[in-house]
C-alpha cells in the first residue's frame, strides 16, 4: 500500500515511505531523537486505535448471562453465531452489492471530471474543480437531510420531477431506497475522487506529453496511453479508501431511518446493526463481534482489490 | 474526448461541447445547494406548497434565520460553540500530532520506524466506525463519555493527515537547514517550532482543512459519545430537530432544520474558497515537477 500511496503521490524514486539507507547520505540523528516527534501521535493513536480494537477482541469471546449480570466466557461462539445471523448477512451482501454498483460509477465519473478539467480545454477550469469538489465540504449529515427533503413526494424536487415526466417513482420506497443512498453517497465524494485523481494527473511530467505529440498521438491516444496508465496508483487508493467507506456506511442509512422507518431495517448495513445491537439492545459483546468480522472482511476484500491492482500494474 | 485533432497536446484549444458536458455535471452538484439557499428562505407553509426550484410565497430568509437561533433558548447558537470547541481543540490538535509525527519519520531514523509505518497503515484499513462502538465502551468505563473529551480525543489522530505531512516534510525540510541549525546550538524542538514549521505551512494547511472538515462533519462519534443535549454539535442537533417531525408528538421545525442546514454549511465553503491556493499546493505535495 504505501508503495502505491507513494506513487499517487508522484514520488518515484525519491519516494516518501521508508527507504533503506543510502550510503553517504547524511541522515539528521540515528539516534532516538524521533521519538520525540512521533511519541505523542502514537500515544493517541494507541488509546484511539489499538486500545479499542485489542477490546472488541476481548468483548467478543464473552458473553452476558441471562440472570446474573455476569459474562461468561464463551470462546469463539459469537463468531459463530455472526456467521450464521441472517440479518449480519442481509446487510453485508445489501453494502457488497453497492460496492459493485456505486463505487465504479463514482470513480469513473470522478475520473472523466478530472480528465476534462487537466485537459485545458474547459473555459473556467479552477471554478470547475473548486465547485465540483465543494459537496465534500458539505456535512454528511446535511447532505443526507437535504436530499431526504428533495426525495419527498409531497414538496421537494421528486415531486416536481415526477408531474414533469408523468412518472411516479419515490425515491425513498423500499425500491428505491438503495438506489437513493447511492445517489447522496455519489454525491458527496465524487468531488473529493476527482481531486485525488487529478492531484495525481499534475504530476506527469510535461515531456511526456510532448513526446506523445510528436509521435502524433491525439487526445485520446494521450488519454489512454499515458494519463490513465498514470492514474494506476490514485485508481487503487480511490477504491480501497471507497471499499472502506462503503462497508462503514451508517449515516445516509441512520438518517433516512427517521424518514423511512419500515424500509429502513434495524440491521440494513452491518454497521447500523452494530451500532443497534449496542445502543437499542445492550448486546456489547455480540456487537463487539459484529463489528470486528466487518473489520476483517473489509480488510480482506480491500486487500484483495489492492493485490489485483498491484498486478495489474507490474504488466 | 472531442473527437477533433488537437494542436497539440500542451497548448490545446478550448472546447465548448466539453464545457457543456461538464456544467451538466455542475448542475447536479449545485441543484442541491440551491435548494437548500432557496428553502432557507420559505416559511414552513411554504416548503410545502411551492416547487422546490423557486421562491416561496413570504420571503422568511431573516425570520427563519432568527428563528433558528433562538429557538429552544438558542440551542443552535450552544451548538455552533460546541462545534467550534470541538474543530479548534480537535482538528488543531490532529494538526500538530500529525504535523509533528510525519516530519519525525521523515527526518529522523530511529529504532522502530517501520514497525510504526506498518502498524499505522493496517490500523487505517480497519474501519473507523467499526472501532466506535468498542471505543464507547472503553471510554464509558473510563468515564469518558458525555465529555467533551469523548469527541476531542478520538479527533486528534488523522492518519491520512501523517502521511501527507510524512510526504511533504521529506522534500520542504533541507537536512542540510537542520544540521546548520544543530550546529547553531538548537535543540531538536526548538528547530522544529522556529524552522521546520514555516517550511511546512502550506502542507500544514492542507492537512489542518482536512481536518477540521472531518470535525466539522463528525456525526457517529458524538452521536453514541454524547447523550446531553447541551455538549452536541450541530450535525447531531440537526438530526435531532429533524427526527422531531415524526414519532408520537411531533413538531415538525422543517425550516429550521433547512436554516440550521444553511448555516452549517457556509463556513466551511467559505474557508475552503479562501484557503483553495493551500490546498491545492499542499495536495499535490511532492510532486513538484522541478
Amino acid at each position: 500500500m504505501s508503495q502505491d500511496v507513494a506513487e499517487m503521490e508522484g514520488r518515484r524514486a525519491a519516494g516518501g515511505g521508508p527507504r533503506p539507507p543510502v550510503p553517504g547520505r547524511r541522515w539528521s540523528r540515528s539516534d532516538t531523537k524521533g521519538w520525540i516527534f512521533v511519541g505523542p501521535f502514537l500515544a493517541v493513536f494507541a488509546l484511539t486505535f489499538l486500545a479499542p480494537i485489542g477490546y472488541a477482541a476481548y468483548l467478543s469471546l464473552f458473553r452476558a448471562q441471562a440472570f446474573f449480570g455476569t459474562t461468561e466466557f464463551v470462546g469463539l461462539d459469537n463468531y459463530v453465531d455472526v456467521f450464521t445471523d441472517d440479518k449480519f448477512w442481509d446487510g453485508s451482501l445489501r453494502v457488497l452489492l453497492f460496492f459493485v454498483v456505486q463505487v465504479p460509477i463514482m470513480l469513473a465519473l470522478a475520473l472523466v471530471a478530472a480528465l476534462a478539467i487537466d485537459s485545458a480545454r474547459l473555459y473556467a477550469t479552477s471554478f470547475f474543480r473548486l465547485v465540483i469538489f465543494l459537496p465534500y465540504a458539505v456535512p454528511g449529515v446535511v447532505a443526507v437531510l437535504m436530499w431526504g427533503f428533495m426525495y419527498g413526494t409531497n414538496f421537494g424536487l421528486a415531486a416536481d420531477l415526477n408531474d414533469l415526466f408523468g412518472t411516479s417513482i419515490v425515491p425513498l420506497s423500499s425500491n428505491w431506497m438503495l438506489a437513493s443512498i447511492a445517489n447522496i453517497v455519489t454525491w458527496e465524494f465524487v468531488g473529493y475522487n476527482m481531486l485525488i485523481f487529478y492531484s495525481a494527473l499534475r504530476t506527469v511530467p510535461g515531456e511526456l506529453y510532448e513526446a506523445a505529440a510528436l509521435d502524433g498521438a491525439g487526445p485520446l491516444r494521450t488519454v489512454l496511453s499515458i494519463k490513465i496508465p498514470a492514474l494506476r496508483g490514485a485508481i487503487l487508493i480511490a477504491t480501497i479508501f471507497s471499499i472502506i467507506g462503503t462497508f462503514q456506511l451508517f449515516n445516509e442509512p441512520n438518517i433516512l431511518r427517521t424518514l423511512e422507518p419500515n424500509v429502513i431495517t434495524t440491521y440494513y448495513t452491518p454497521n447500523l446493526y452494530a451500532y443497534n445491537l449496542s445502543f437499542g439492545g445492550q448486546q456489547y459483546n455480540y456487537s463487539a463481534t459484529v463489528a470486528i468480522v466487518m473489520g476483517l472482511l473489509t480488510a480482506v476484500i480491500a486487500y484483495a482489490v489492492q493485490l489485483r491492482g498491484s498486478r495489474e500494474a507490474m504488466r | 474526448m472531442t473527437g477533433r485533432v488537437s494542436t497539440s497536446p500542451l497548448t490545446p484549444r478550448r472546447s465548448p461541447l466539453l464545457t457543456v458536458l461538464m456544467a451538466l455535471f455542475l448542475v447536479y452538484t449545485l441543484v442541491p445547494l440551491a435548494w437548500l439557499v432557496l428553502s432557507a428562505t420559505k416559511t414552513q407553509e411554504d416548503l410545502f406548497s411551492s416547487p422546490g426550484l423557486w421562491v416561496g410565497d413570504d420571503f422568511a430568509f431573516f425570520s427563519n434565520i432568527r428563528d433558528t437561533l433562538t429557538y429552544r433558548d438558542g440551542i443552535f447558537l450552544r451548538w455552533l460553540a460546541n462545534t467550534l470547541l470541538y474543530v479548534v481543540v480537535g482538528a488543531g490538535g490532529a494538526t500538530l500530532l500529525a504535523t509533528a509525527a510525519g516530519y519525525g519519520l521523515a527526518k529522523y531514523r530511529f529504532p522502530g520506524r517501520r514497525t510504526v509505518f506498518a502498524v499505522i497503515i493496517g490500523a487505517v484499513a480497519v474501519p473507523g466506525t467499526a472501532l466506535a462502538v468498542p471505543t464507547f465502551l472503553m471510554f464509558s468505563n473510563m468515564g469518558l463519555t458525555n465529555t467533551v473529551w469523548a469527541i476531542i480525543i478520538p479527533s486528534l489522530i488523522s492518519p491520512f493527515g501523517l502521511y501527507l505531512m510524512w510526504v511533504y516534510a521529506a522534500d520542504a525540510v533541507p537536512d542540510e537547514l537542520l544540521e546548520a541549525a544543530r550546529i547553531d546550538g538548537a535543540g531538536e524542538i526548538r528547530i522544529f517550532f522556529t524552522v521546520t514549521l514555516r517550511l511546512l505551512a502550506p502542507g500544514v494547511v492542507t492537512v489542518l482543512l482536512f481536518a477540521v472538515v472531518s470535525t466539522w462533519n463528525n456525526y457517529f462519534l458524538p452521536l453514541i459519545m454524547l447523550s446531553e443535549p447541551k455538549l452536541y454539535p450541530l450535525t447531531v442537533g440537526l438530526t435531532q430537530w429533524s427526527a422531531q417531525a415524526t414519532g408520537a408528538n411531533a413538531q415538525p421545525v422543517y425550516n429550521l432544520v433547512v436554516t440550521g442546514s444553511l448555516l452549517t454549511i457556509v463556513p466551511l465553503v467559505i474557508a475552503f474558497i479562501l484557503l483553495q491556493r493551500f490546498w491545492q499546493s499542499g495536495l499535490s505535495a511532492g510532486s513538484v515537477k522541478q
